[in-house]
């Protein structure tokens, strides 16, 4: 019989160091960049100071990629861009040229092979993605799908830059909002208190650190049927899912309860404005695969409008600012309800201390 | 033996459209003939078509590590394993991509050829931390695909309550606006720190994101515990010849609307020349006039980074944000760089010891109030951390002259 081998121990590497994978003009320019343009939309032009060029251009991806598809856009790094490829935080994928008469030919080869070119500037560009059912242990809904489903339909917002400002868009798959803060926001948001499968909590759930996790202190130990559980008290509950993943006998998910929700005006960047967290605007939307109809019309309602009605360079949250919330509900159709009240800590805060009234 | 291919008629629908398909993808690794992943691949999709008609996830998480290390790998297990068992073990493996995303074509194929041989061939590009998501690995394929992975120099990111893989902007690379060298400060603390990544043993997770400029393309305001954002403290850099250029392109109200009136400090203000006047001591480093007029300003020369402490998402006080720790401090030197590091260990080792299990290190602000943090992690207040000074008068005042004294103790020492 053979010995077991022991296994092997790794090398510690840690984050590794980018400048070996780096396109030599980046390296070589490193720190020494002087002014960019956009000579059109998806492609952006990188002066140095020592006059060195480089031309990028951006296309999107469908960031869960399959090794024929990574295969494909090495392909193509490597007929136009020197054989390397940077990632944007959006996955979307950068090609570098040494000139600026290869970013045509590498355009249309992009184009022809599905990968749209754009991202750049006043544009839409990639949504900010999760894992849902794919691979998620806790997702109310799949992400992969309801990004599709949109950049599909906004496809032409990606290519073009025709926005006031760029809009950066998020999913999440659970109220913990891994998807972070966008101009527009599609996040899970569910109705129900959680189901206990009282049968298995005593074995599965640290029940203390379940307790401990709830935000509004809704959740005590309880002997049901002889076996010791957890009980929600339902009045209290605000039906957030933070009990879920430490003890999934506690199912907030059910096919009918987890709706999704659309929240606007998050932003990230410092320019003009501090940065903002997104806004509950409608909630209750089916959670509707393979394609989220009902989702992607209020998207569109509320972008289109937004395009329309916006300024030069006022992000989302920043039109709002100016138009005030009854004409944003106004001109998106959508509800406001008692509901989009904060009762939150600090939620007084948010209320309209003036006679600042919008007509 | 190659299995029959489970019809998937709602993923289908997302075949569809301009926009590339994830689910081509899959039914490409699924058909891979007699590639050890191709049967994988076939029940993976049964499942997750699966998830679509019943609107339920059937994932369940485990524990599954390599050798030598306790986190990084996120095990996954089907629910619904008998009816579509080849995909039963489905883990992910997270893995730190180089700093700032760059990639040979022959790292990313070398990535290809080893997940193809030990993974399913999916790989995602990258997850909401930065992490390369190495995604769907039997239990038994993990270590040899880590140990094939480790050998071309990549290693395991982070998971669970751990230092988390880390981000940094294009900056330095290819963007003039870049204050700082985000790949050494990116490599440097989370290199540093790395056994916190490898050995979890934090009260939760920790995450550093490093952005260039106050733009802050990795969204580290809103999304790290630790957020390290490039500025300067000198004047912005004005071209007036480029500015005139401008000017005469976009015509002066353009200039006045999308730029000047822009301003959030009224800092700005359009000579009758069409120059720029600008009022530095205004000015917030906010980028915008930089953004709109990147030929002609630029960010000052005296560069270094605000530090900004305790974002995080939703779990459990609701969403915060990152809140100004240190409003500036030089990043240019190896002193320099040694200083920020000091402040990494400072603050990871004070929530090491003192947050709450399951708290992010902005909880803990939260509950013990930002003046104790300071106190603890030995930095001074300054007004540059708030919107604006108390409005309640709910406080003990009574040491009051002595902390007066330091202020001005502080300014006369800066002063000289």
């Amino acid at each position: 019989m053979k010995n077991a081998e022991t296994p092997r121990r790794a090398e510690e590497h840690g984050v590794p160091d980018p400048f070996p994978y780096m396109h030599p003009l980046l390296r070589k320019n490193y720190g020494n960049w002087d002014w960019h343009d956009r000579p059109r939309p998806g492609v952006l032009h990188h002066v140095a100071k020592g006059g060195d060029e480089v031309w990028t251009v951006r296309a999107g991806t469908q960031r869960q990629m399959d090794v024929h598809t990574i295969r494909e856009l090495c392909d193509i790094a490597d007929k136009f861009a020197d054989g390397h490829i940077r990632f944007t935080t959006r996955s979307n994928a950068e090609f570098m040229c040494s000139s600026e008469d290869k970013t045509e030919p590498l355009i249309e080869t992009l184009t022809a092979a599905g990968f749209p070119v754009g991202g750049t500037g006043n544009s839409m560009s990639m949504i900010s993605h999760t894992q849902g059912w794919l691979h998620c242990d806790i997702p109310g809904t799949d992400a992969s799908g309801v990004v599709k489903s949109l950049m599909d339909e906004l496809h032409h917002e990606f290519t073009h830059e025709e926005m006031p400002n760029r809009v950066r868009m998020t999913t999440s798959c659970c109220q913990i909002n891994c998807g972070g803060q966008g101009d527009i926001a599609i996040n899970v948001q569910y109705t129900k208190p959680p189901k206990i499968n009282h049968d298995l909590v005593a074995n599965v759930c640290e029940r203390p650190a379940v307790v401990a996790r709830c935000p509004v202190a809704a959740i005590r130990p309880a002997m049901v049927n002889g076996k010791p559980s957890l009980e929600v008290d339902e009045k209290k509950c605000i039906c957030c899912g933070a009990c879920y993943p430490p003890c999934p006998p506690m199912q907030i998910n059910s096919p009918e309860s987890t709706k999704l929700a659309i929240w606007v005006g998050g932003k990230h960047s410092n320019a003009r404005t501090k940065p903002t967290f997104h806004k509950l605007v409608v909630a209750n939307l089916p959670n509707n695969p393979p394609r989220w109809p009902e989702v992607t019309e209020v998207v569109k309602t509320i972008l289109y409008a937004y395009k329309d009605d916006a300024r030069a360079w006022e992000r989302m949250g920043e039109w709002i600012d100016r138009i005030g919330w009854p004409r944003f509900f106004d001109l998106t159709g959508l509800a406001f309800t008692k509901h989009q009240i904060e009762d939150w800590r600090g939620g007084r805060s948010s209320l309209n201390a003036s006679t600042h009234i919008h007509f | 033996m190659s299995k029959k291919i489970h019809e998937t008629p709602m993923l289908d629908e997302l075949e569809d459209g301009p926009w590339p398909s994830f689910v081509t993808g899959l039914k490409r690794l699924a058909d891979d003939g007699d590639k050890p992943h191709a049967n994988m691949m076939k029940d993976l999709m049964g499942q997750l078509e699966h998830s679509y008609e019943t609107r339920t996830g059937y994932w369940k998480g485990g524990t599954v590590s390599v050798y030598g290390y306790g986190g990084g790998v996120i095990p996954r297990f089907s629910e619904v394993a008998e009816e579509y068992p080849e995909s039963k073990e489905f883990h992910t493996l997270r893995v730190q991509p180089p700093a700032g995303f760059h990639y040979s074509t022959e790292l990313l194929r070398n990535m290809c050829d080893i997940w193809e041989e030990h993974g399913s061939g999916l790989i995602a590009l990258h997850g909401q931390s930065g992490d390369i998501m190495f995604q769907g690995c039997k239990t038994e394929k993990v270590q040899p695909a880590f140990d094939e992975l480790n050998k071309i120099g990549l290693d395991m990111g982070g998971a669970g309550p751990a230092l988390r893989t880390s981000m940094s902007c294009v900056g330095h690379a290819r963007c003039e606006q870049s204050c700082y060298d985000e790949v050494r400060a990116h490599r440097m603390i989370l290199n540093g720190l790395i056994d916190e990544m490898h050995r979890p043993a934090l009260p939760y997770k920790f995450k550093f994101k490093f952005s260039g400029c106050p733009n802050d393309c990795v969204n580290s305001i809103h999304r790290s515990d630790f957020a390290v954002i490039g500025t300067w403290r000198d004047d912005m850099q004005v071209n007036q010849e480029e500015v005139k250029k401008h000017v005469a392109r976009v015509g002066r109200k353009q200039m006045i609307d999308t730029v000047i009136s822009n301003c959030p400090t009224r800092a700005l203000s359009l000579n009758d020349d069409d120059t720029l006047d600008v009022d530095n001591k205004s000015c917030v480093r906010c980028m915008h006039c930089i953004n709109v007029m990147t030929k002609a300003l630029s960010p000052g020369e005296d560069r270094g980074v605000s530090v900004l402490m305790g974002g995080k998402r939703s779990l459990k006080i609701g969403d915060t944000m990152g809140t100004v720790i240190v409003p500036f401090m030089k990043l240019e030197s190896d002193e320099d760089f040694e200083a920020l590091n000091e402040l990494a260990e400072t603050v990871v080792d004070f929530f090491a010891e003192n947050a709450l299990e399951h708290e992010r290190i902005g909880e803990t602000i939260d509950r013990i109030g930002l003046a104790n943090f300071l106190d603890a992690i030995e930095v001074d207040a300054d007004p540059n951390m708030v919107n604006h000074p108390r409005t309640s008068s709910y406080v003990r005042t009574d040491d009051w002259d002595e902390e007066a004294r330091k202020w001005h103790e502080r300014k006369d020492a800066k002063a000289g």
